[in-house]
């Protein structure tokens, strides 16, 4: 049924193009429960066209998720008086907590850079920042700092190649999410490319969310603070004495 | 197995957690400290955010606490008298504590700041702890018994009398009152329940008998730290109730078994033993400030620089 919605939805969208998508995922919501230690994410789908195959460049596919959106303080560290001090700072408006570039072919093939920038995809075009303070100098080395710390957390993938395209009509791939994923909507978007330009695109939005003693104890946290203050006190207080009440036992036993 | 904190967001190993509870446990049941001071670096480590780390361990901080000073109640090895005083100074600490940290915080360099306290203060104390024993040690095994230390000095001529029982001592309030504000202050700034901090006071400028001194500690500290966590639960969100749960399943069962080792070891061994651990601690955090670390740059939530 939901596939069927999602065609529909992908024809009243893009009635006037020659290349649409029809897609698929694996699942549409990724449950954080206890036990929760990431999540492969199998996002597939089909290239639907009223006329042939066109001939020139190759269909390329180009697959984007995206974590929620939030603003940053970067800080670098300077060697002042001997010790390493936080000197510098820079506010970066926008940074995804997670975000993965899966494209079929190497970036450079698949896009042009003006397209890149038309439609933000790949990890630099996803952080934004508006301006640095004037005192700061090379302003970027902060946004790329951002980068190579998450990449190096697996939080932010360039997977090139990583799309498999069968007969410029069926393609798939799988998007590895880390164990620390952030609670929220994941946009998701696939490009249709030929010769570095978007025919088509098409979005739509993975629900990553906390369930369970999770969630119950999240939204408690949130709402009740008190109350989750003093449960916290309690159980520590019971753990505590019922572990001292053991080992006396234990003992006499 | 992998368990997923709701507060911190991040996955870790549930072992791992229940291992880290226990190994400070001990050290908590041994030495009358809280443990936070070993505890939050460590949660550094593995990947909790700082915030939730400093939060959480004030929480389990009250468990391991729990359990050490039901145990020293059985056995009468806690002043209450004293720890009650100890522990009127600590809440008007913990609260000009916080007051400082949010100060500190719309400053900056917050960070920085709570590490230089724990290389200041781990390192005085940890260095003047080690001489003093070492001293004592080897007092004892030259003249036999050890001379007793000198009861009288200017901490005598105060006012406010009050004759403490327990801990044998007929001493002014205003000593016990002011360690227990330093301690109230620093439990509050670095995130620990500040016994590695007391514990020294209560000795060498209180002149309470070391027996006394775990027992009245850890009294003092479960009432401080769970009005920290109150205050992070309330202000800050950043009390994580499962991780809380794993470390003090491992920190009680530890704590139990350093009471027992605690009671084995004689005095001088005991605080030889702090003062090396506190010198470890020390050293590790002083290195990190003086080498180059390996990334530069940090990533913070907006807002807080």
């Amino acid at each position: 049924m939901r596939l069927i919605a999602v065609v529909l939805a992908s024809i009243l969208a893009f009635p006037a193009m020659a290349e649409e998508v029809v897609l698929g995922l694996s699942r549409d919501q990724v449950a954080i429960t206890a036990d929760f230690d990431g999540s492969d994410i199998l996002i597939f789908g089909a290239v639907k066209r009223e006329s042939p195959i066109p001939k020139g460049d190759p269909l390329e596919v180009v697959i984007t998720v995206s974590g929620p959106q939030k603003p940053l303080t970067v800080r670098r560290k300077e060697k002042k008086f001997g010790i390493w001090v936080n000197t510098d700072a820079v506010e970066i408006d926008h940074a995804p907590s997670f975000y993965a570039v899966a494209t079929s072919a190497p970036l450079g093939d698949v896009l042009t850079n003006v397209e890149d920038l038309r439609h933000n995809i790949t990890v630099p075009q996803a952080i934004r920042m508006v301006g640095a303070p004037m005192e700061v100098q090379n302003a970027q080395d902060f946004t790329q700092a951002v980068i190579r710390i998450r990449e190096n957390a697996n939080l932010y993938q360039t997977l090139e190649g990583a799309v498999q395209v069968d007969q410029q009509t069926l393609f798939r791939t799988s998007i590895d999410m880390p164990s620390n994923l952030t609670e929220g909507v994941y946009p998701t978007r696939i490009f249709l490319t030929r010769g570095g330009e978007v025919v088509s695109h098409f979005e739509t939005k993975i629900d990553v969310r906390k369930v369970g003693l999770e969630r119950w104890l999240f939204n408690l946290s949130r709402e009740m603070p008190l109350a989750y203050g003093i449960l916290s006190l309690a159980i520590a207080i019971a753990a505590g004495w019922g572990a001292s009440a053991a080992f006396r036992l234990l003992r006499q036993g | 197995m992998q368990i997923y904190l709701p507060i911190a967001e991040v996955s870790v190993n549930a072992f791992l957690l229940l291992g880290l509870g226990g190994m400070v446990g001990i050290l908590s049941g041994m030495f009358g400290v809280g443990g936070g001071f070993l505890m939050t670096p460590l949660l550094f480590f593995i990947g909790i955010p700082p915030a939730v780390a400093v939060a959480t361990e004030a929480n389990q901080i009250v468990a391991s606490s729990f359990s050490g000073v039901l145990a020293h109640l059985k056995r009468r090895t806690v002043d209450l008298k004293m720890g009650t005083v100890l522990l009127v100074g600590g809440l008007v600490g913990a609260a000009l504590g916080v007051l400082l940290f949010n100060y500190l915080k719309s400053m900056g360099q917050v960070d920085l700041l709570v590490r230089l306290c724990y290389v200041v203060f781990l390192g005085v104390i940890g260095g003047l702890m080690f001489i003093e024993s070492l001293n004592a040690i080897r007092r004892q095994k030259k003249n036999g018994p050890v001379r007793k230390r000198k009861n009288h000095n200017w901490i005598h001529g105060l006012p406010f009398k009050m004759r403490f029982r327990v801990s044998g001592l007929y001493i002014s309030v205003i000593p016990p009152l002011l360690v227990g504000l330093c301690v109230g202050v620093l439990a509050a700034i670095m995130g620990v329940g500040g016994g590695f901090i007391m514990v020294p006071a209560m000795i060498y400028l209180l002149g309470m008998p070391t027996k006394v001194v775990v027992g009245t500690s850890l009294f003092q500290i479960i009432f401080v730290t769970g009005f920290t966590t109150l205050l992070h639960a309330t202000t800050n969100y950043t009390v994580d109730m499962a991780l809380a749960v794993l470390l003090l399943i491992g920190g009680v069962v530890g704590a139990q078994i350093g009471t027992r080792i605690g009671t084995r070891l004689k005095a001088e061994q005991l605080r030889i033993l702090l003062a090396l651990m506190v010198l470890v601690v020390c050293g590790k955090l002083a290195l990190d400030l003086l080498l180059q670390p390996s990334e530069l740059y940090s990533i913070g939530d907006a807002g807080g620089h």
